[in-house]
Parts: C-alpha cells; structure tokens; sequence
C-alpha cells in the first residue's frame, strides 16, 4: 500500500508537534540545562524538518503526475496515470486477499484481548483453522494441521521451555 | 547447533523468508539457553540460512533471502543452460569460503580493537553510536531522507519508557508496561517477521513448478573454478567483511558491491547476466564474509553491523551481558567461543549445505501458505514468551504493521532497529558526558579519538548535503523516486 510522500509527510508533521509538545512538560534536572526533554525534542524537530521536505516532495511528484496524466490522458486508461494520494496494493483490489490482509491484525487484537479468559489452545486452534483455510488450506487439512501445530507449541512452550501460556477455559472444564 | 543449522537451511530455502526473520524466530528459544549456544544457534542458523537463499535463487529465480538477489539472474542463467550442479556447488563452496574468511577478519581484528576501545569514555561512545547511526542512514537501500525519518522514528521509540537520568516516565500515559519501555525482541520479531507475513498475504504467490533437472556431482569441477578465481573470492572476502562492519549495511548490500566490482573489473564483461559464473564467486563469498564482519563492531563496542547483530545485541543484553570491550577482559571465553562457533558453523555449511542442495526439490515442495499462519502462531507465542504479558504482541503487531508500511512506500527498516538499539546508548552517554563536562559542547571534542569521531561524524552528514545544494544551484533536474 503505497502512500503519496505528502501524507506521510503530514502524519510525521502532526506526530512531530504532539511529541514535542508533550516533551516540554518534562520536569528538568536541577542545575542542569539538559533534562529528559533533550532527545524527545531533538528527534521531533528532525521529524518535523523530514515531514515537511516529503511534504514538498509530495507535492512535486503529485504536480508532474498530473501534468503527465493531462498530456498522456488520451491514449492511456486513466486509472493509471490520474495523481493519487493513496495507491492500494493489489491485494485491494481483490476481495478474498482483502479480508485476509484485515484478518491478520484481527486475529491478533482478538488474541491480545481474549487469551487470558479462553486460554492458548482453543484460540491458538481456532487463529489457524481460520487463517490456513483463509489461505486456500480445505478445512479438514486446516483443523489437522491448527490442532497439531497447537499441540506442539504449547509442549514446546509450555512444557520445554516453562512459558506459562495462559491456561483459560480448557484447564478449567478439566478442573 | 545442528538443529538449529537445519531450521536455518529450511528457512533460508524458502522464498521469502529471510535470514533475519529466521534469526527474530529463534530469540524466544534463545532466552531460555546459555549465551554461548544461544550465540551459536543464531550464528549457524543465520550461515545457513544465506547460503541456503542461493538455491531458490538457482532452481526458482527467486531469491530465498535478500542477500541472494543479486546474483540469482546469473544463477538461474546457469540453470537453464543446465549447469544447476555447479551453480550451486560453486555458491556452496564460496559461502563456506567466505564464512572462514570472515570469521578469520573477526578474530583478527575484534581483539585488537578492543585493546583501544577499553580506553573509550562516553565522548567516544556518544560519537560512535551517532557514527554508527550514520552510516546507517547514509549507506542503507533508498532514498536518504526516507532512512532519516526512518532512524529517527527508531531513536523515538528507545526514549519510550523511564528516562535514564532523571527517572522520568516519557510517553508512558500511565501505563505500567510501557514505562519499561519498548522491549527489543517483540519489535524485532513483529518488524522481520509479521511484516513477511502481511507481506505474504497481500501478494500470495503461486506454487512454482521447480525445472526438473538433475543436480548430481554437485562439487565437480569447483576446484578449478575457485583456482581461476582466486582473486575474485579475496575480492569478494573483502568487501564482504569490509560492508559487514559498517553499520546499518548488512550481507545483501555486500552482495551487490561484491557482484557489481566483479561485473566492473571482470574481463568478460559481456557475458555477465547469461550464466556466467565469475560473479556468483565474488557474490556468494561476499555475502558470507559480511555476516561475520557484522559482528567486529557488534562485539566491541555494542553498535550492531546490521539488523541480525542488532537482534543478538538484543539477547545479550537481555542476559545481562553489555557487548563492549570488557567483555573481552572479563570473559574472554565467551568471544572465543564465538570465534570458535563461526568457524565451525562455516565449516559444517559444507556437509550440510550439501544435502540442502540434494533434498532441495522436497523443501521447496512445502506449500507456503501452510507455513505463514504457523509462523505468526509462533512469533504470537515467542514474543509472549519474554515478559509473559500479552502487552509484547501488542508490541509485535504495531511494529509489524509498521514495518509493512514503511517497507511498501520505500522507507528502509534496518534504521529503525539501530535506532531502537542505539538510542539508548546515544542519549545515555550523551547525558553522562554533559554532566561531566558541565554542559560544555566543547568538551565532546577534548580527547584525540573523541575529536577525530566528531569530525568524522560531521563530514558525513554535510557531505549528501553539500551535494545537494551543488546540484539545486546547478538547478539539475533532480530525479524523484516514487
């Protein structure tokens, strides 16, 4: 997913601002001119300096494309040449490979928030059924494989390497 | 270590699966070793793992890792002409060559340098760690200033957390997990790893039919290609070590060097690109050697020579050793262990790369998309493993959605991480050297070496400069990358 150098530029402009605005109600050392504020400001001011050249260059490259777009509009589709700010990857363009790219982070949020009250084997199965058949697995191979990937993690895990995995549900029912 | 060397020629032959991530996949095994086999599970499985990328490269004409993309045209070349065999005995003999050479470079030179680092004060250290940053902006792929942002994104995740001289929480919101601070290992893993799997998914591609082709007496005839070119694998040797020790340039930039001064110098010019085997000599030490000179700055003054000696500076310090040159006073063991497991992991590259090279067709037969949803199981679980809190796949996912968008709009990563790695350094010997030195600047410049460091430093960043402001008042037309 390929962003115009603009946007990218005005997302670091607007993080730099926020950063160093937050950084200056650092307390400071006494007697000293240097306190914990130094580097996060620093780094802010070069943030806002780079953000602000992409900005420029941005604006550039928008500039000839569209330049480049009204000379050539004739004999090429316009769907290629037309200036934009966000250029989408392939895989947006197709539905299936849409919801895989969403499916990952989901999985991931849903694991961050429910591992603690379901617990590592059922989610840990239930994450790779869903992704492997997602990504063209049939559902029976799926299952098979989520389950012994599973198992194998968590005797790795838990059993070699002493990881205490959250247990949830399942320890539970087993009392 | 022989586990670990098969992991490391599994991941490597993959297409898309790189040595680092291979490394990032190993840490949460890592935390629970000794240092020293911790250090010689990640040397080998990372040998391996780049000679392994050449034989995807040969039989797919796709590289296995970046560090192969360079010479994998010439390598495929030579497939179809039907020399597969000694495509990839050559780029076997020659990893292995270059892995020796470089982890001769390293004993030689690591030892020495520590001598003169145990004199280095914080002044030294503020000024390596800036130097180190440097190169890494200037001599990573793409553009400068995405490198720069790229860098400084890095630096301000490190002031994340308590803040050293004053104890300070910065940009914690009250948040107890991250006023620890971002740890290293669930950044790493999220930003080589899941990365690589979004990146799978957003472009899943198709099984490839593998060109059906015997690769017998893969080591015939490689004597004498090596004898006529021996200059080229000294060359290749060289470079190799030479961009490995330069932080932020790892072994895929040494690769490319190494190929494009072997396409420069050679006297068959002409016949580079249609199977020639000149440059997969040069190349396939190259990448090699630049494994082990990453270590030379890496082990004596802490700044990693690039993103894998960053991971492994990660470990080390998680196990309470401080890489700098009083390791090599205090426990000299350990630095020659590593000297020792260098050797050896390039050594067995040859036995083992051997069958690699034999059981090729069956590995490259493993369906990928099978693969990806047990590698994000897996990175989930390890970076879990290391404080025991979901707050590290937190950490892991933002890092690796992170990386994904910065990969896609061109701004190179390996900054990031020495950022991460050596932001602390930076600002801690920054901070002592000011209270020393009673906020005078002037001071940072007092001592011989610190001065010669400084200048150095700043000759680097006005020079891309000064080059540009040559070419805005020669109102050159500038080419944009998009």
């Amino acid at each position: 997913m390929g962003f115009n150098d603009a946007l990218i530029g005005l997302v670091l402009v607007i993080f730099a601002i926020a950063e160093i605005a937050y950084s200056t109600t650092f307390p400071s050392l006494h007697g000293q001119a240097y306190g914990p504020s130094l580097f996060p400001i620093i780094i802010g001011c070069g943030l806002l300096a780079c953000g602000l050249v992409l900005i420029a260059r941005g604006l550039r490259t928008r500039n000839q494309q569209s330049r480049l777009a009204q000379s050539t509009q004739a004999e090429s589709d316009k769907a290629t040449n037309s200036p934009t700010w966000v250029q989408l990857g392939d895989w947006a363009h197709d539905p299936a490979s849409r919801i895989n790219m969403l499916l990952v982070p989901v999985l991931l949020v849903a694991y961050i928030l429910l591992s603690e009250p379901i617990g590592f084997i059922p989610l840990s199965v239930a994450m790779l059924t869903i992704l492997l058949f997602r990504l063209g697995s049939s559902l029976l191979t799926s299952i098979v494989i989520a389950v012994v990937t599973t198992l194998m993690l968590q005797l790795l895990f838990a059993k070699v390497l002493l990881v205490p995995l959250p247990s949830g549900l399942l320890l539970r029912w087993l009392g | 270590m022989l586990a670990s060397a098969i992991f490391g020629l599994f991941v490597g032959s993959i297409p898309g699966l790189t040595a680092t991530m291979a490394a990032a996949l190993l840490i949460p095994f890592t935390f629970f070793m000794d240092p020293v086999p911790a250090i010689a599970a990640i040397v080998t499985t990372v040998a391996m793992a780049i000679f392994a990328g050449d034989i995807p490269g040969a039989l797919l004409r796709i590289p296995g890792t970046p560090a192969s993309a360079a010479y994998c045209d010439e390598a495929y070349a030579m497939t179809r002409k039907g020399k597969v065999a000694t495509a990839l005995g050559v780029s076997l003999v020659c990893s292995a060559i270059g892995g020796v050479f470089g982890s001769a470079i390293l004993a030689m030179t690591a030892p020495v340098l520590a001598e003169f680092a145990i004199k280095f004060s914080s002044y030294e250290y503020f000024w390596l760690a800036c130097l180190g940053l440097s190169c890494a902006v200037v001599v990573s792929t793409g553009s400068t200033l995405k490198g720069f942002v790229s860098l400084l994104i890095g630096l301000f995740i490190s002031t994340i957390g308590i803040d050293i001289t004053a104890g300070h929480p910065r940009f914690a919101f009250g948040n107890v997990e991250m006023m620890g601070g971002i740890s290293f290992i669930p950044a790493m893993i999220g930003m080589f790893a899941i990365s690589e799997v979004l990146r799978f998914i957003a472009a899943p591609h198709k099984q490839e039919s593998i060109p059906q082709q015997p690769i017998k007496n893969v080591f015939r005839g490689i004597g004498g290609i090596i004898s006529t070119y021996k200059l080229n694998v000294m060359r290749g040797g060289v470079i190799g070590a030479v961009v490995g020790i330069l932080p932020g340039a790892g072994s895929d930039i040494a690769a490319w060097i190494a190929y494009a001064m072997s396409k420069r110098f050679s006297k068959n010019r002409d016949k580079f690109g249609t199977g020639h085997v000149e440059g997969l000599v040069d190349a396939g030490t190259a990448n090699n050697a630049g494994l082990a000179g990453a270590w030379v700055p890496a082990l004596v003054f802490g700044i990693p020579g690039d993103s894998i000696t960053a991971i492994v500076i990660g470990v080390l310090y998680m196990k309470g050793m401080n890489p700098g040159p009083t390791v090599f006073m205090q426990q000299p063991e350990l630095i020659h262990a590593v000297f020792i497991v260098f050797f050896l992991a390039n050594l067995a590259l040859i036995p083992l790369g051997f069958i690699a090279i034999r059981l090729s067709r069956t590995i490259l037969l493993v369906p990928r998309h099978v693969l990806i949803p047990i590698i994000l199981m897996f990175c989930v679980v390890g970076s879990f493993a290391i404080n025991n809190t979901a707050f590290g796949i937190s950490v892991m996912l933002i890092m690796g959605v992170m990386a994904y968008l910065m990969e896609e709009n061109g701004f190179p990563v390996a900054p990031t991480i020495l950022g991460i790695v050596l932001g602390t350094m930076l600002e801690d010997n920054f901070m002592s050297s000011m209270i020393k030195a009673d906020g005078q600047f002037a001071e940072f410049f007092s001592r011989p070496i610190a001065a010669t460091l400084g200048v150095l430093v700043i000759v680097i960043w006005t020079l891309p400069l000064l080059r540009l402001l040559l070419r805005t008042l020669r109102g050159e037309k500038t080419r944009l990358p998009t």
